[in-house]
This record gives structure tokens, sequence and C-alpha cells, in this order.
């Protein structure tokens, strides 16, 4: 857009599910509960189905974080859901370590279909926490 | 490489995008981007007149994809893959930007910010239809059969419909006894007719219906498959009671039990025997043996000869296409303190009161008293101020008005004084409201911030307001009775919710996916509810919406197969070496391995895939990725929001 970037904030890519986690979300919306305009979600089936190369490349291509909003125990498909997802998170942050990057900007939450306001708790202070740690 | 020509249709919704996002700017900033035919902003995307203009660009501009930013894919990502199939583009090539939920109503205190995340997220969305390909749905065979949950009112009615059609029913109740909570209700407004009157008319339905398998003890203790097959594991408790016995002997087996527990159907105000049934002509009209307080002293067995302790707890395992949960509610149980509630002597709940009503012959008495002056203290445990219950309980000001013109009917000299926040008896029920006033009931009203008193005072009940229809005046009333007049609340033992995984609005009460457009559908596919289970309704608003899950839920089963979105894992045959990772990841058991070119690899069964994912991130070499979520598509998204500043 002309006139250069407006949004200055830390850019967080929020890997959202779509039963789960994207209702939540839609709700803070609908219940203007506000956030940074610099979160970006894409939504996926499952949070077990995201591959760290998804999170590394977001994190590659300039996002300052990625925050999954997890399934949890409230996941349709597998109740080893969160078990699989901390799993993917854990080897993503291994990678993240070996690559000298910071491991919390990836950070994981559960969130179940009305946890609007956890969501924006968790977003809110994981941009603080990226606002106060230049990216390495 | 295909062509890309696509269109963007970004909508105002109204005003509520348009109101905090710049769609102009939006528009502009998309227009001369690579591959886009056309890009128009509409006031309303879902108009009737915006869908036939989609199918004629469609048409007339050869889209090969199309993005509309709009709402939630929740409401309207069905609505436009139809415009798009109506206009011969595979409704796969429709990809959904949500620029209402996640962008203006989300920063609707930041426009510029708003309007910049809306340009990025239709980038990404741009991204993804570039690379979308078409699909055709998997289509897997469905069960013909329906499982009800809650043999209630909601759920019978629910269960006839459902039979009538055609499907096989199998009616679950954990109770002994059908009925639900309006079995516990006598006359109902405005029909006159008695709960039990209700409920025995669906009960012969349900039981002369060959479609319908009723199960009372039972309860759904195990489910797996999804929607259009889910094997279900029903746990049936025996009733310890043979049912061919002869006559007679039955009620000298209860007069005999020595065992006397708080009779929980009539709200504790009575005792009831371990072996018990609620009322005398009660469905299934066959007693039960509650174990839990059965000292098994055998002193119903030498009175009758159909006792048999030696019944064993059974599990059915059946198959089914759709869940229909119908599972009602719990009245509100105030604390103790709450307005006297335990702490005064004569102060008692509707449900209670309503079971006093019924059990009294020709005098009102309670504990021995004739009960004259009663006050009603409205709104108890509903439209919280600091409790969690926010919501009005919808039934409870007419339920309460009717109880007390009906006590003031039926034993004369009664005096009803009602402690009101507001009285909402809506629509037809304003009729009872005028009736009541006519006949002498005394209103008082005050709000949340300053409710009325319940004290005992030398010996007395004295409910105390200070009366905003009188200007504030301080009023009381010594009260014979005080009926706290409850509200509904979830059911306290919810053991479906977590098995079927339904989730819970912020009234703890289970949540459709929309309440105006799609009011008994759940996010988990194949689950539809039905009733009070759902949030506070009165018996005409839960027929109607068992009426309308049993549609739903029948059109999921009926047509002998369901058409699953062609969500599946998708196996790299090049990369696969079979390491069995994938497979051990899967829920559904839906990877097998096969021969392929020499070498063994994945082969993923579409007709049990569920489209979660679950297997990809596992595999170590990468050889697998799912539909409409692959790499390349993700990254594209990826891409788009990250470098577009």
């Amino acid at each position: 857009m002309e006139g250069g970037k407006v949004n200055n904030g830390p850019k967080i890519l929020v890997f959202s599910t779509e039963k789960i986690s994207d209702p939540a979300i839609d709700m803070a919306g609908l219940l203007k509960l506000h956030y940074p305009p610099t979160v970006y979600t894409i939504s996926v089936p499952c949070s077990s189905a995201i591959k760290p190369i998804w999170i590394l490349r977001a994190l590659d291509q300039g996002f300052d974080g990625v925050f999954i909003a997890a399934d949890g125990t409230d996941c349709p498909y597998s109740e080893s859901c969160t078990d699989n997802t901390g799993k993917i998170v854990s080897n993503t942050m291994e990678i993240m370590k070996s690559r000298g990057m910071d491991p919390a900007r990836l950070k994981m939450a559960a969130i179940c279909s009305v946890c609007s306001e956890p969501f924006v708790k968790h977003v809110k202070s994981f941009t603080e926490y990226l606002k106060n740690h230049s990216k390495n | 490489m295909k062509e890309n020509r696509i269109g963007v249709y970004i909508c105002h919704c109204g005003g509520n995008i348009s109101d905090y996002v710049d769609v102009n700017k939006v528009k502009e900033a998309v227009e001369n981007d690579e591959g886009i035919a056309l890009s128009k902003t509409t006031i309303f995307a879902c108009a009737d007149s915006n869908q036939k203009e989609m199918v004629e660009d469609i048409k007339e501009q050869n889209l090969s994809g199309v993005v509309v930013a709009s709402c939630s894919p929740k409401l309207h990502l069905l609505t436009f893959r139809s415009v798009s199939e109506r206009a011969g583009l595979n409704k796969y090539n429709y990809v959904h930007a949500n620029i209402r939920e996640q962008v203006s109503w989300a920063h609707s205190d930041d426009k510029i910010g708003a309007t910049e995340k809306a340009i990025q997220i239709v980038k990404a969305a741009i991204a993804k239809v570039k690379l979308a390909e078409p699909l055709e749905p998997i289509t897997v065979p469905t069960v013909n059969a329906v499982a009800v949950i809650g043999a209630g009112i909601a759920g019978m009615r629910a269960a006839i419909e459902l039979a009538d059609a055609g499907s096989n029913v199998i009616l679950l109740e954990r109770e002994f006894f059908i009925g639900g909570r309006i079995a516990q209700f006598d006359n109902l407004c405005v029909s006159n007719e008695t709960g039990k009157e209700l409920i025995t008319r669906l009960y012969n339905e349900v039981m002369s219906h060959e479609n319908v398998t009723l199960y009372t003890g039972a309860e759904l203790v195990e489910t797996s498959g999804s929607v259009g097959d889910f094997k279900i594991k029903i746990k049936v408790t025996p009733r310890y009671i043979n049912s061919h016995c002869a006559k007679g002997e039955l009620q000298k087996a209860i007069d005999v039990c020595p065992v006397k527990v708080p009779d929980e159907f009539n709200f504790n105000i009575t005792d009831r025997k371990a072996i018990y049934h609620n009322y005398p002509s009660e469905y299934p009209q066959l007693p039960v043996i509650d174990m839990k307080n059965c000292t098994r002293c055998g002193e119903c067995e030498k009175v009758c000869s159909s006792i048999d302790f030696s019944q064993k707890e059974k599990i059915i395992e059946s198959n089914v296409g759709s869940i229909l949960v119908a599972t009602g509610f719990d009245p509100y149980e105030p604390e103790v303190g709450e307005f006297g509630y335990k702490t005064i002597e004569n102060v008692v709940t509707l449900p209670q009161f309503k079971r006093i009503v019924h059990y009294a012959k020709d005098k009102l008495l309670y504990k021995g008293k004739l009960v004259r002056n009663i006050a009603y203290i409205y709104c108890v445990g509903s439209r919280q101020l600091d409790g969690e219950n926010k919501y009005c309980s919808r039934y409870c000001c007419t339920s309460n008005i009717y109880a007390a013109i009906t006590a003031k009917k039926q034993f004369g000299n009664i005096n009803n004084f009602h402690f009101n926040r507001g009285i909402r008896t809506y629509g037809k029920q304003e009729l009872l409201y005028d009736e009541s006033s006519r006949m002498g009931d005394i209103y008082l009203q005050s709000f949340e911030d300053l409710p009325p008193t319940v004290e005992s005072v030398n010996g007395k009940t004295v409910v105390k307001i200070n009366d905003y229809l009188t200007g504030g005046k301080e009023l009381e009333v010594e009260a014979d009775l005080v009926v706290l007049v409850t509200g509904m609340v979830p059911r306290k033992d919810n053991s479906i919710e977590k098995l079927l995984k339904i989730p819970k609005g912020r009234d703890k009460f289970f949540n459709e996916i929309h309440m105006k457009l799609r009011p008994v559908e759940t996010v988990i596919d194949g689950v539809t509810i039905a009733g009070a289970c759902q949030g506070p309704k009165n018996i005409m608003e839960s027929m109607n919406s068992a009426l309308a899950a049993a549609t739903k839920s029948f059109s999921l089963v009926d047509s002998g197969e369901l058409a699953h979105e062609p969500i599946v894992a998708i196996v790299n045959a090049d990369n696969c070496t079979y390491c069995d990772l994938c497979s051990q990841a899967c829920p559904f058991d839906a990877i097998q391995m096969i021969e392929y070119n020499g070498k063994s690899i994945a082969e993923i069964n579409n007709s049990t895939c569920k489209g979660c994912g679950m297997c990809i991130p596992v595999c170590p070499t990468n050889a697998l990725d799912l539909t409409s979520f692959t790499d390349k598509e993700i990254f594209s998204m990826i891409d788009a929001i990250a470098n577009h500043s």
C-alpha cells in the first residue's frame, strides 16, 4: 500500500483451528475485544497438522512470532491432540535454538471454542514480549 | 500452468465492515495484482442480487477463482461455494477471507490498522485461490439411524419425527423413567394439559413406532467414527425387576422396603423407597431398584417374585449416522442463605412449590401450617449481577404466574405477592399476567441492585422491598410461604458434553454454530442439539428446536451417502519410505502400507480419512500434504501476509 507500513507492532501469525479456536477468535471480534491488528490468522483443520516448516517459514519471512491456538482437549479428532501439538512445538523450538533463534518467538496455548478472552490476553502479552525482545 | 483469472469481492456488510475498514482502499490494493480479473466492493455480498451478479461475472469473465472478503466463513463459506457451483466453477476454487469478525470488529478501535490487515488477509486469500485445485467431494455411505440422547419432551418429539421420516432411532434415557422435567409439571399454560398427559401421548407414539428403540437407565459411554457412521456404545443399567410379574406384588415390594431417601422427583419435599417409581402411572410402568441406596435386606424378594438381583449391566453397540442431543436442564439450586433458602423454614423454590400444590388436597398446607400469603421472588439464579448466570431463563415468569393463579383458583383465600424485576410474560403468555392482575395479585418491583430481603422476625417470615412502582416506598409482606422463582441452569452431570466434545457458550449451555442461521447444528459434524440443553426454552420453543434438529439429523442420514469435504492427506510416493509414523499418528486407521513401484509406501483410505492432518507433520521425509492446506498453499499465504507492507 502506498504510504508505507502503518502497523508497526510485532507481527504475529496465528495458526488457528477451524472447529475450535476459530470460533473463539471470531467471538473476540463479535465482543469487540480488541487486540493488535498485527495479529493474523491462518486456519487449519487441527493444531496437530501444523508442520514445523510452516512455522519456520513464517519466522523466516518476517513474522516476529508464531502463536499456535491449539485445540487442546477439545480436539474433535483425537484425545492425543494436546500431546501431538506439544511435540510439534518442542521439535520446532529445538530447530529454532539450533539456528540461534529465540524459541520464545513460538508460543502455544489451548484456545477452546469460547476462549475469546484468553486468546486476546495471550496475543496481547505475546505482542508485549516480542516488542521487548528484539529478533535474534 | 493455468491462467489465473480471479474475481475479488469486498463486502461492506452494511457498515459492519466498511465503518472500520476502508473497503475501497482494499479493492485498490489488490485490483492491479497479477491474475486479478475483477475487483469489486459490494454492500451485502450475501444478498441475492450480488449472488446473481457473481454468477454472471464468473461466466462472462471466465473466472478461474473467486475470493469474497466478508464475515466469518462459518456464516457464508457455503453460500459462496454454492454461488461458484451455480456458475459452473468448482466450489473449491472459492476462498473466503474473514474481514469482519477477525478484522473490522476486532480492530474497530484502529481503522487504519484494520484496513491494513484487511488488505493482507485478502492478499493471502488471493494467493491461496491461485493455487487451489478443483476437487470433487468424497462420498461415504451413511447409516440411516439416529441416536437421540434424552427422552424428555424434546427428545421424544424428535425421535417420533425421525422415525416417521423412515430413520431408525435409538432413544436413550439416563433416568429409569421417561419424560424429563416435564413429567414433574402439572397443568401447563396455556392449554391446561398436564405435563404427564403430554409425555404419555409422546410415549405411546414412541412405543408404537417400530423404528424407535427406547433404552432407559441407559448412557452413551463411547463413540468413535464420524458423521454418517458413528459407532456408539451404550451402557444399560438393569431395573432388577422382571417385566412380567404378578399384579399387586410390586406395590407390596415398595411397601415393605425399609429404606427412605429424599425423592428427587419431588425436589426432596417427600421421601421415596429404594424400590420406587416417581408416580403410579409413570412410563415405563415398571419400578426400579435404586442400587445406590438398596441395602439388599431381601424384604422385597419375600413378597414379589419379580425381583431379580441377578440382572447385569449390559453394553450395547450400534451404528448411527447422526446424534441428536436433548439432555435438558437443571433447575437452579439457590445457595444456602440466598433469600433464606435452607436457613428459613418456609422458603422453597418454584419447582418445589409446584409439587407442594400438586400434593395439596383441599387446603394449601406447608409443613402442617396453612398457607395464605405467598411471596414470590423472581429471577433467582437468573439475570445475576455478580453471579455467572447473566441470562434470563425465559420460562419462569410465566410458569410462576400460572402456578400462582392455579393455587389461588384451587384453594381460594390465597394472597399472591410477586416481588419481581420486570415481568417477562412475552407473547400470548401476557394474558396470564393480565389474568393474575385482575385476580388481585400484587406486583412489587425492584432492580438488581436493590433486591428484596427475606428475614425471620419473631418466628414470622417477612419479605421487604423498596417498591419502585410506589416511588421506592419500603413495603413488607408477612409470608406463610416464600417461593424463589428459580431459572434454568445446564445439567450438573453433563458427561455427554465431554464424550461428544460439544462446545459450550458463555452461559455454559451447549452452543450452536450460529444462533440465527444454524441454530441446531454444533461444530461437531453430525451432532445436533435440541431443547433446553442449548439454553432456557419453554415447551413450545423446545418443540420447535426438536423438530429442527430432527430435520437436520435426518438430512444427514437419509440419502444413504454423504458428501465429505475432499480434504484428505496426500502421499508423495517419491518421498515416502514408509516408516509407519504417519499410520501411528492417524486416529482413524486411514493409512495402510502398499507396494508401489517396487517399494513400500503409505496409502490413504479417502473414505476413512477425516482430513485432520495429524499425520502430516510427523513424516520425516515431508512426503505428506493435506488437500487445500498443502505446503505451497500455506507458504503462499504466509508470504502474502509477511511481505505486504
